[in-house]
């Protein structure tokens, strides 16, 4: 059932914004809402083309009469966020992520035209500990649930979606658990992490990163609102990187920090406003995360076109990373070592 | 790389030099002249791998295997190891086949896992398909700073069901030391005793995936850091499972952490089919008791039979 009228929230962000430019351009779609509590930049504006922008807050009840006027039928959830605006953000991100999402399912559930809800949840709800099992599948949950951040208000807001789910069975509810974006256009905590020319890790620790192209992640997003596909669903690109791995793919420097510093040397890159690392994302540079996709494949009918190894080949050469150490350099340090030795022959 | 490179293996001008001055020379076989020697080689293939691992490019499996750093860098030490000080001999290594998953079930002793590690080696060097095993290790080792990443990139993981499972359906080689710590921790006096085996999680995992269980029992280990003395108190202190007091530890320092040259005899016995149990066969805990003691009663045997045929524990 291809939707009639979308209605999607964050679009002042990337992906909600370049999700609501997509669904303008779908012919077969005749309206297209967006919603955020700030007006998209400029230029993601002049994308959306005839998408309507909504400038409203999602914890207000007035979503519902957005919701109930316009006859939505479809709705995309994809304002749940983890990067903060601002110092003061965090507590402003939780509500708007919480709240946000309470007042949202609300309203969806006084409208009886919805029906479809789509939600943009990430796989930080199976946290990350030594004690998990290397690969994360759907039906699994996290050994010690996250005590603040970003992944406890995703599995709250899942709690909710599920609620929502009960009480509405008439309604198709995608939940999708994303793992980390990147690629050369999206801004978030982890291109923010890998430009740094000094990549600080925790001493003794690889994490495991799975990475999805904001492409392939536009792309389920889009998939899933106008395909009847309900269930939840692990989105992330095949393969694996070490995170040590990937800064060497960056051609950046490793930085090992003791993991007593760790706390010091994050608070030390949120006040110089260069990178916003909550606790739980912290855990995650220790352990890593990956999850499994055969879901996905199987029954979501959707294989990434980036590998994890692709995706953030992507990003390094889409953001013109001057790699600190130059592969050519190395390259011609070896020819020459090997004409030497080939002359003491 | 850029392009193959052309390294001339004898220059024109000088050869032609020579051939003027002794017009008499005895051509060389081709074959040794086009050999580059074998330090070059070597050379050759220490310079791309430190390239590679510059530039991060290598390929790492989801459990965060890197098998070019283990063939590169964790392996090669071992080889002194095994082949100098515990001269391991290895029998049945035909039972381990040679593409598809099977479990590979061991006796664990020695204080330190280095039985765990030998099995690893002797496998990765002596099987005809130089398979790797991919062993369940416990939570502590998972989560040590650096013991736990280098695990990780070894191939190693947490020893539960859905890794397990995930491992053998793969089709990979996995190995198990059921007995754990109550294993490798156990005093010298109870060398050779098998402890209990968990709750048998492996025989599931097996029984699930269809996989053959091959036993494994490795006689020489107990030998290497015979623990008369266990101090709690530092165990407790330092949230080891246990802390080891041998003849030589802590009493020589760094010293007494050389282990005995004791040795070695490891025995891989038949495979144990359980694809014939039909499905749900990992839901029976009655067939998955009677396999579990299957399994360990093989091994038991197996050790006592490896044990009488031993004349000395230095010598063999």
């Amino acid at each position: 059932m291809t939707p009639k009228v979308v209605l999607v929230t964050g679009v002042s962000r990337f992906l909600g914004g370049h999700l609501a430019a997509r669904f303008a351009a779908n012919p077969d779609i005749e309206r297209v809402l967006g919603v955020d509590t700030e007006p998209p930049p400029r230029d993601l504006l002049r994308r959306m083309g005839r998408a309507e922008f909504v400038r409203a807050d999602i914890r207000n009840p007035l979503i519902s009469k957005v919701i109930s006027t316009a006859n939505v039928d479809t709705v995309v959830h994809a304002s749940v966020t983890a990067s903060p605006a601002g110092p003061t953000g965090r507590t402003v991100m939780k509500e708007m992520n919480v709240i946000g999402t309470m007042q949202l399912l609300a309203a969806c559930q006084k409208s009886p035209k919805v029906q479809k809800l789509v939600v943009k949840s990430t796989s930080a709800v199976y946290g990350s500990s030594s004690r998990d099992p290397a690969v994360f599948t759907e039906d699994m949950g996290p050994k010690d649930l996250p005590s603040s951040g970003y992944a406890k208000d995703a599995v709250e807001v899942e709690g909710y979606v599920r609620g929502f789910g009960r009480r509405r069975p008439d309604v198709n509810v995608t939940t999708l658990r994303f793992t980390n974006f990147i690629g050369p256009r999206i801004d978030t905590v982890l291109t923010r992490y890998f430009a740094l020319p000094v990549v600080p890790t925790v001493l003794g620790y690889d994490a495991r990163v799975q990475l999805l192209h904001s492409e392939d992640a536009l792309a389920v997003l889009e998939r899933a609102t106008l395909h009847d596909l309900p269930g939840v669903f692990n989105v992330g690109g095949d393969g694996v990187l070490l995170l040590s791995q990937a800064i060497r793919r960056a051609g950046r420097l490793n930085l090992p920090v003791p993991s007593a510093a760790v706390p010091t040397v994050g608070g030390f890159f949120r006040s110089a406003r260069l990178v916003d690392f909550s606790p739980d994302q912290m855990r995650f540079l220790n352990w890593g995360r990956v999850v499994d996709t055969t879901l996905l494949k199987k029954d979501f009918g959707f294989t990434p076109r980036w590998t994890t190894q692709q995706a953030f080949d992507d990003y390094v050469s889409g953001r013109g990373l001057k790699p600190l150490i130059d592969p050519e350099t190395v390259e011609a340090a070896e020819r020459g070592i090997l004409d030497a030795a080939a002359r003491f022959r | 790389m850029a392009g193959a490179r052309v390294i001339p293996l004898h220059d024109p001008e000088r050869d032609a030099a020579r051939r003027s001055r002794h017009v008499e020379v005895v051509p060389e076989p081709a074959q040794q002249q086009s050999e580059t020697p074998d330090w070059e080689r070597r050379l050759t293939d220490l310079l791309s791998f430190a390239r590679r691992r510059i530039a991060g490019d290598y390929q790492i499996d989801e459990f965060g295997f890197d098998r070019d750093l283990t063939e590169n860098v964790l392996m090669p030490p071992l080889k002194p190891l095994y082949e100098k000080w515990f001269r391991v001999e290895t029998i049945g290594m035909q039972n381990i086949p040679m593409a598809g998953g099977a479990l590979i079930v061991a006796n664990h002793s020695g204080t330190l896992p280095l039985d765990a590690l030998m099995t690893s080696y002797g496998i990765a060097s002596e099987h005809p398909a130089q398979r790797h095993m991919r062993m369940l290790g416990a939570d502590l080792v998972f989560r040590t700073p650096l013991l736990g990443a280098l695990a990780r990139k070894s191939g190693q993981t947490l020893a539960c069901n859905p890794d397990a499972e995930r491992l053998l359906s793969s089709g990979e080689l996995v190995g198990v030391w059921p007995e754990g710590f109550k294993g490798i921790g156990k005093p010298f006096k109870d060398r050779y005793k098998l402890q209990r085996f968990g709750r048998g999680g492996f025989v599931a995992a097996a029984l699930k995936t269809g996989t053959p269980i091959i036993p494994c029992s490795i006689v020489g280990a107990e030998e290497i850091y015979p623990m008369i003395g266990d101090i709690k108190a530092l165990a407790r202190l330092f949230g080891f499972p246990y802390f080891p007091v041998t003849p030589f530890f802590p009493l020589l320092g760094p010293l007494g952490a050389i282990p005995l040259p004791s040795k070695w005899y490891i025995e891989f016995g038949e495979p144990i089919r359980t694809d014939v149990f039909g499905e749900n066969a990992a839901d029976d805990p009655m067939l998955v008791f009677n396999l579990t003691d299957q399994v360990r009663e093989t091994i038991q045997q197996t050790l006592y039979r490896l044990l009488t045929q031993r004349r000395n524990v230095f010598l063999g």
